[in-house]
């Protein structure tokens, strides 16, 4: 199996897997890193949504020769202790239900913000639409990012 | 390739036993709100009863025998606990209880858990406090009823002594536990009725949450299954070579069903990673053998659906004389509804890790019924039911999905004929085209109105696939499951008759969030809304003329505590109507719906604002919602399932539709069926009715009404009745 170098949440890391492996597997089988999760493999979801060099991507269909020379980040590295702006909001209006899709979430807003630090809930839905969540709590969501943008 | 153990979190492994002859069983312990791990010695918790133990550091460990699966039970349960034990909610935290008889039962659904562990979870903290200040009036030699206790300290006024929880646990855990303890009077309650945080929380938003998917155990293979397409069929021929020779793919082994726990037979792919499991499952040759079921679909279904409600079904309703009463009528109204199978789509697909040893088993699974997984898992390898350690993880949805064993029994026959612990990771397809769905069916109901409009008859047929025939095809009767809701409606009508036809079906039918609800409510309020406009009346005064005030139903066996009050649902009904601004001109292209239904015993009212679109387009602005379910425990997480219910109800609603050709599912991921996206989301109010009543469901209620009152509102701006899900006005 080829050894593949990768940059994730700013460590370079070497990876034995096929070219044409998704990304998803890499962060979740190879490296450990399963709070980036997968939901539907087609990229339909956003409960796989991570950071290449800041774009929003879905892990679970780009590949990791997709993905060579950029930096990936995920939610293990948005932020060294769980206080992102959006972590945070997400805490105080306790966005999440069963919390599986939230960590796609959140990514996907921390793109958001860097383009649109301060998002209107058009910005927003146009943004997340594609970040399923079966519990249903989009309101919250949008309620949090305006939170995080006005904190930030 | 040699098996490897992989380089994993150790954060997973919180805590490690060693097994007698079987090398290490690692648990995963859900733990939030984890202290900083001190250098010093590791604190000392001691039992106090079953579900309680207190740490020498002052921290309070409450077990949490209930599956989370977004219903915030992780939190709410600990929170009744803290409230009789008079704990400091910062130093409360929760571990997940493995399946053991010592906590009860721990199956979860039909939004019970708070109901049903309002007293125990509230005995468990009393019993607790108990013990300490017992404890305590032994140290400072004073009566125990001299003693306050507030926020983990104990406190003799009289000399301002104080001891606190982490002094005093040591001698708590030596006091005998008391049989009979005396609970607080509500009007006391510091923290229940309080909005507080998930516990979760934290661990959520940094993706340190463990839910089933993230399980990780030593020597652990990944594996994936290729299922029979068509529902009961079979292997006809297989050729693995190509599978075989995809690097990493370790084995391939076949995978008979087991009855309705394990209803796909399969051929599973155990591999070194998932990538390589998926990549060896696409290399398989496999030819299927369908079985009958390949003689079904959407179409024949219907048709028999069609032909039952023609006919004269199962009685199980028949109160007065609805045929004399409608010969008389001076109106008669006839509508028939049709509602598709549905699928669960929790977004964690279903998954579940198992490790098989010669001693028993360990499962770690995203599972609603732990007691349901052990046992299956038990009997499919002629283990003793305490040979197999069931430990739940955070589930990413349940929905009821989780509540069958189908996947851990996968991952259990796997280990099994690999010799390691196997993860089985299913993929959206997988998930889509193997629930328990919930069932289609078809309804026609006939009313006939005196001439002030009055409902003086009403008949009502209805057919499907039902989940009781799915589980046990020799039933005859019907089960609440599909009749709930109806055969119960609190309606005064004189003259009533429901008849039941059940239709025979290969897809498998489970229990979706709501159940019968979300299919009888839908036909109810519709249906209700219809005849109110027949007779020129307001749907909503219309039904409270039908909603006698002060009557109760009384219930039986587990509904004993809880009679319908028929107060109650003209309340909900009520604040929904003035809540809402009901009766208001809307502009054009815009209407306004109601619906109203008692599920789980509690009771929930909605009114939906929605527009029309010259297209055909359906925008759904706003909903108002209405829920007493007794005493609000964690009022903001009451609000949540309110708002989460009203998402899945719309779904259902606008989107979802599960359609079969040949015995299999034709839908496979979200393109083809899609859920509800932000876009989609109406602006949503809630109003929880204050009460002192006992706690009820929260999870479900709140999604039976939101199609009807959307339906309704559909009507009322377009004139336009939808009568199938998902609508289509186009």
């Amino acid at each position: 199996m080829p050894e593949m170098k990768l940059t994730v949440n700013g460590k370079p890391r070497a990876v034995s897997a096929s070219p044409d492996t998704p990304l998803l597997w890499v962060l979740r089988d190879d490296l450990g890193l399963t709070g980036t999760k997968f939901g539907c493999g087609m990229g339909l979801c956003g409960a796989c949504t991570v950071l290449a060099n800041g774009e929003a991507i879905r892990s679970c269909s780009t590949t990791i020769s997709d993905v060579k020379g950029k930096k990936i980040t995920t939610i293990e590295g948005l932020s060294p202790n769980g206080d992102h702006p959006l972590q945070k909001a997400w805490m105080v209006e306790n966005v999440a239900q069963c919390g599986y899709c939230q960590t796609g979430q959140i990514m996907a807003a921390a793109a958001l913000l860097t383009k649109k630090p301060e998002p209107s809930d058009e910005d927003i839905d146009s943004a997340m639409d594609g970040n399923v969540c079966r519990c249903g709590t989009y309101l919250r969501i949008r309620k949090a990012i305006h939170r995080a943008a006005e904190e930030a | 390739m040699s098996m490897s153990i992989r380089k994993v979190s150790r954060r997973d492994f919180v805590r490690i036993t060693s097994a007698a002859s079987a090398g290490l069983i690692l648990g995963v312990s859900l733990e939030a709100k984890t202290p900083p791990k001190k250098k010093a010695a590791e604190p000392v918790a001691r039992d106090l009863g079953t579900f309680v133990q207190v740490g020498d550091d002052g921290f309070v460990t409450v077990w949490v025998s209930k599956s989370d699966m977004g219903q915030g039970v992780r939190t709410s349960l600990p929170m009744m606990v803290a409230e009789e034990l008079d704990a400091d909610w910062k130093k409360v935290r929760i571990r997940q209880a493995h399946f053991d008889k010592k906590f009860g039962r721990m199956g979860t659904g039909g939004s019970s858990s708070v109901r049903s562990m309002w007293k125990p979870m509230r005995e468990a903290g009393a019993t607790a406090r108990a013990m300490l200040v017992s404890a305590a009036a032994a140290k400072l030699a004073v009566p125990a009823d001299s003693l306050t206790v507030s926020e983990g300290v104990i406190t003799h006024a009289p000399s301002g002594r104080k001891v606190t929880f982490g002094e005093i646990a040591a001698e708590a855990g030596k006091v005998e536990v008391p049989k009979e303890v005396k609970l607080k009077d509500p009007k006391a309650f510091k923290l229940i009725g309080k909005k507080t945080d998930r516990l979760d929380n934290r661990d959520i938003v940094t993706g340190k949450a463990t839910y089933g998917i993230d399980v990780r155990v030593p020597g652990m293979l990944y594996a994936v299954v290729k299922r029979s397409p068509a529902f009961g069929g079979r292997v006809a021929s297989l050729d693995d070579k190509k599978a075989r020779a995809v690097p990493g793919v370790k084995d391939v082994v076949p995978i008979m069903a087991i009855g309705t726990d394990l209803p796909w037979n399969g051929i599973g792919v155990v591999a070194d990673s998932t990538w390589a499991a998926m990549k060896g499952r696409d290399a398989l040759d496999v030819k299927w053998e369908p079985g009958v079921a390949v003689f079904e679909s959407t179409d024949s279904m219907r048709k028999q659906m069609e032909d039952a409600v023609a006919e004269t079904g199962k009685r199980i309703v028949d109160i007065g004389n609805v045929e004399t009463a409608t010969i008389s009528a001076a109106q008669k109204v006839e509508a028939v509804y049709e509602l598709p199978f549905l699928a669960h789509a929790t977004m964690e697909p279903m998954n579940a890790t198992v490790s098989v040893t010669a001693d028993g088993a360990e499962v770690w699974a995203p599972t609603q019924f732990p007691d349901w997984a052990n046992g299956a898992v038990a009997e499919a390898l002629k283990l003793k039911p305490e040979q197999v350690k069931v430990n739940v993880t955070m589930l990413g949805g349940g929905f009821g999905r989780k509540a069958n064993p189908d996947f851990v029994l996968e991952a259990a026959l796997l280990s099994k004929a690999v010799g390691a612990p196997v993860h089985v990771q299913w993929t959206r397809e997988d998930d889509m085209q193997h629930d328990y769905y919930r069932p289609a069916s078809r309804h026609r109901a006939v009313a006939a109105l005196d001439p002030d409009g009055r409902l003086i008859a009403w008949q009502h047929r209805f057919a499907a696939p039902s989940i009781e025939t799915y589980f046990n095809p020799k039933a005859d009767k019907p089960h609440e499951s599909e009749s709930g809701g109806l055969e119960d409606m609190p309606y005064s009508v004189p003259n009533l008759r429901i008849e039941f036809t059940p239709i025979a079906s290969a897809v498998p039918r489970g229990w979706w969030r709501s159940v019968e609800h979300s299919i009888n409510s839908f036909v109810i309020n519709s249906f209700l809304d219809e005849v109110a406009h027949a007779a020129g009346k307001d749907p909503i005064e219309y039904q409270l003329s039908m909603l006698t005030a002060g009557r109760r139903i009384e219930g039986e066996g587990r509904a004993k505590d809880y009679p319908f009050e028929i107060d109650r649902l003209r309340r909900v009904i009520e604040v929904a109507r003035d809540r809402s601004g009901w009766g208001k001109r809307l502009a054009e292209g815009r209407g306004r719906g109601f619906a109203a239904q008692r599920s789980f015993f509690s009771y929930a009212a909605q009114v939906a604002d929605v527009s029309v679109g010259n297209d055909g387009a359906i925008k759904v602005d706003r909903i108002v919602c209405v829920i007493d379910c007794g005493t609000p425990v964690n009022p903001d997480g009451i609000a949540a399932q309110v708002e989460g219910g009203v998402a899945y109800g719309l779904t259902a609603a606008l989107h979802g539709e599960i359609t079969t050709a040949a015995g299999a599912v034709q839908q496979s991921n979200f393109h083809d069926y899609p859920l509800l996206r932000m876009s989609e989301m109406p602006v949503i109010e809630v109003h929880i009715i204050p009460s002192t009543a006992l706690p009820t469901g929260t999870g479900e209620p709140s999604l039976p009404p939101t199609a009807p009152a959307v339906a309704n509102a559909i009507f009322a701006a377009s004139g336009k009745r939808v009568r199938r899900l998902p609508m289509k006005l186009t």
